[in-house]
């Protein structure tokens, strides 16, 4: 069904292999972490590493995989990964931005975390667990 | 060594699916909608690198501009998702 060549050489089978795992267990980490984390503001670090860490994996094992296989250099997988570097940190940045203006607008001030009066403990786990309102789960107000 | 290399096609093509399925479950779940756009994103994501694994799995450049199309096509979809919930509208 996949159509490998039989005679595929040692070294590029492993590297390629181990690349491919690599990449792939990163992946399913990053979206882990997109499903697992309690708050937006830590969820969108999941993805960040799936789009890095796990794209330029499987993006350096097709360019070599190609490369050996057709004898020549394909490096056709750099515009890819131009694009990404180009795009991810816009997309995560609006998304932020979105973020914000959204909890604003609905009225949970994340500026009250910070000037709260409290006692001073200066560390920040303590801080986030006698504050209200950040660390839990938040509900959007206006119906999407 | 060919062996190898098909076992760990399938089993990254098994993580990618296992990965944007993740995603489909925050897409469903999420609270806000910043979390929805956010796994929509990310299933783009998965979804080009799907795209390549299918390209070393049958030794073809073709599925390589799947890749870009979908990378490009992600990137779009996201921003003006984002856009949108920020200001209600697209292009002001």
């Amino acid at each position: 069904m996949m159509q490998i060549p039989a005679d595929i050489p040692a070294w590029l089978a492993i590297t390629v292999a181990l690349l491919l795992i690599c990449g792939s267990l990163i992946t399913l980490v990053g979206t882990l972490g997109l499903l697992r984390l309690p708050h937006f503001y830590q969820r969108i670090h999941g993805p960040a590493i799936t789009i890095t860490f796990g794209a330029g994996c499987f993006l350096l094992a097709s360019m070599l995989y190609f490369t050996a296989l057709q004898e020549r250099p394909v490096i056709h997988e750099l515009l890819i990964t131009a694009f990404i570097m180009l795009t991810a940190p816009v997309t995560a940045m609006l998304l932020m931005r979105t973020a914000v203006y959204r909890d604003l607008r609905n009225g949970r001030r994340i500026a009250d975390m910070t000037t709260e009066p409290q006692p001073v403990t200066g560390h920040c786990a303590t801080a986030g667990a006698t504050s209200p309102g950040l660390m839990e789960e938040p509900r959007d107000r206006n119906p999407e | 060594m060919r062996l190898l290399l098909e076992i760990s096609l399938y089993f990254s093509q098994f993580c990618v699916v296992l990965a944007m399925l993740f995603c489909m479950l925050r897409l469903l779940k999420g609270p806000t909608a910043q979390d929805r756009v956010l796994a929509l994103d990310t299933i783009w994501m998965c979804a080009m690198l799907f795209a390549l694994l299918l390209g070393i799995s049958f030794a073809s450049l073709v599925y390589f501009e799947w890749a870009m199309l979908i990378a490009l096509t992600g990137f779009v979809s996201s921003v003006a998702l984002a856009k949108f919930l920020m200001r209600g509208e697209i292009i002001e």
